[in-house]
């Protein structure tokens, strides 16, 4: 499947609130401590939004709503990202974009 | 994002719009323990429960309906649930949502026992009776923000009508939404928030001095991550049911670092979150056969996924029960 990277979707996300993605320095911290023992949340997801793959991020939607907001990856990120307002956020811009798979 | 998710969180925004509340609840029968109670109507200081432990056996019950309809044809037709509730008048889904009387009755014991609590610790308080509005707590973790900052604006406004300046909560969604939620919504909100564990605690752990015989219990504790991670309430519970006589054990993730309980996926993916559940559940049993918990989310969820090697009950219980026994 095709993407096009572009900023265009962090700066989307980016007006629904603060979003601070591109903080994120993909140590993968957040997986391996997420309770719901997927390699997709939040790191992978996030690096989708910040490089604009937007089909992708349609792709992992349910990775997005299954996220439980528990914050145990945020109390633990050495980068200080607001991963669960992020998350929210994404949440936010797949419910007003839902035709924005390409 | 799968029709079916989208359908549901739309149901559940819709209601908050319509109705002001994700499963609305009847409010005369959800507050009869404060008419029997006798607690006055407003004041400056209230007892706010959000309704959230009469809402989440409600949400439980919505759950469980939609477990039956997945995997069938009808999950196709989720637009058309989403389109009849909007159409129906009075309660809508509620009434396909309706919970066991024993699971409204536990859970609606809660509201009751906090207030007994801070009666005993002296606290000036009243109580808002049908303007005890939900704070829209699932919607916005849901990601529908417009629907939540015009709901927040009319519980502000209901609490200004009634001359509010503080309130009391006794879960950690409401608290979060009054405290940590509404100012991002809300120009000049300066409503104060604090959780009953926040009152009773700051008072001295009132009761602790009167709470004898101790009770002997001996219990493993569920930390919500709300309270823990969003609002910095650990020590509290800590504190309240060792001045109780109850002897508290850790689980191996506690505090700032405890697990989910799951709850929170339940809505839109059950078998993620009831695999969850079960994974924090046989935390909790290692350590001792009897959780507390401080959430009805957690409580509903941790009880679900339970076998028969662990109890889970409401940290309100504990404290009452000593109260009962000094």
């Amino acid at each position: 499947m095709s993407t096009v990277v572009s900023r265009v979707l962090d700066d989307e996300v980016g007006h629904l609130g603060v979003f601070d993605a591109d903080a994120c320095m993909n140590c993968g911290v957040c997986s391996a401590m997420c309770p719901l023992g997927t390699d997709l949340l939040p790191r992978r997801v996030f690096r989708y939004a910040v490089l604009g793959m937007k089909a992708r991020l349609h792709e992992q939607s349910e990775a997005v709503f299954s996220c439980l907001l528990c914050r145990l990856c945020e109390q633990n990120c050495p980068a200080s990202v607001h991963i669960t307002e992020n998350v929210r956020l994404l949440r936010r811009w797949l419910l007003d974009h839902p035709n924005e798979a390409r | 994002m799968p029709l079916a998710a989208r359908e549901v969180t739309g149901i559940l925004a819709d209601n908050l719009r319509m109705r002001g509340s994700v499963l609305p609840v009847p409010s005369r029968r959800a507050t009869r323990w404060a008419t029997q109670m006798g607690l006055r109507k407003g004041g400056p200081t209230v007892l706010y429960t959000g309704m959230m432990y009469r809402v989440v056996p409600y949400v439980e019950g919505l759950n469980r309906l939609q477990a039956r309809i997945a995997g069938t044809p009808l999950a196709r037709y989720m637009w058309a649930a989403r389109l009849a509730n909007k159409a129906t008048r009075g309660y809508g889904m509620t009434l396909l949502a309706r919970p066991s009387a024993a699971e409204r009755a536990e859970l609606g014991r809660v509201p009751a026992n906090v207030a007994r609590l801070l009666q005993a610790a002296s606290v000036d308080f009243g109580y808002l009776y049908e303007d005890d509005l939900y704070t829209g707590a699932l919607v916005y973790d849901l990601g529908s923000d417009e629907v939540v900052g015009e709901h927040a604006r009319r519980v502000a406004a209901t609490l200004r009508k009634h001359g509010v300046s503080e309130v009391i909560t006794i879960d950690p969604h409401t608290t979060t939404m009054l405290r940590s939620v509404f100012p991002k919504f809300i120009e000049g909100y300066d409503i104060k928030v604090r959780s009953y564990l926040e009152v009773l605690t700051e008072r001295g752990c009132p009761g602790g001095p009167q709470l004898a015989p101790r009770s002997g219990a001996e219990v493993v504790i569920h930390d919500s991550c709300v309270y823990a991670r969003y609002e910095d309430v650990v020590d509290q519970p800590r504190q309240l049911l060792a001045a109780a006589g109850v002897k508290v054990l850790e689980p191996g993730q506690a505090g700032r670092q405890t697990w989910c309980c799951g709850g929170p996926a339940e809505s839109l993916y059950p078998d993620k979150a009831l695999a969850v559940a079960a994974k924090r559940a046989e935390q909790l049993r290692a350590v001792a056969p009897t959780c507390v918990t401080m959430c009805p989310i957690c409580l509903v969820t941790l009880r679900k996924a339970a076998d028969q090697g662990l109890r889970v009950r409401d940290i309100s219980e504990f404290l009452v029960m000593a109260r009962a026994k000094s």
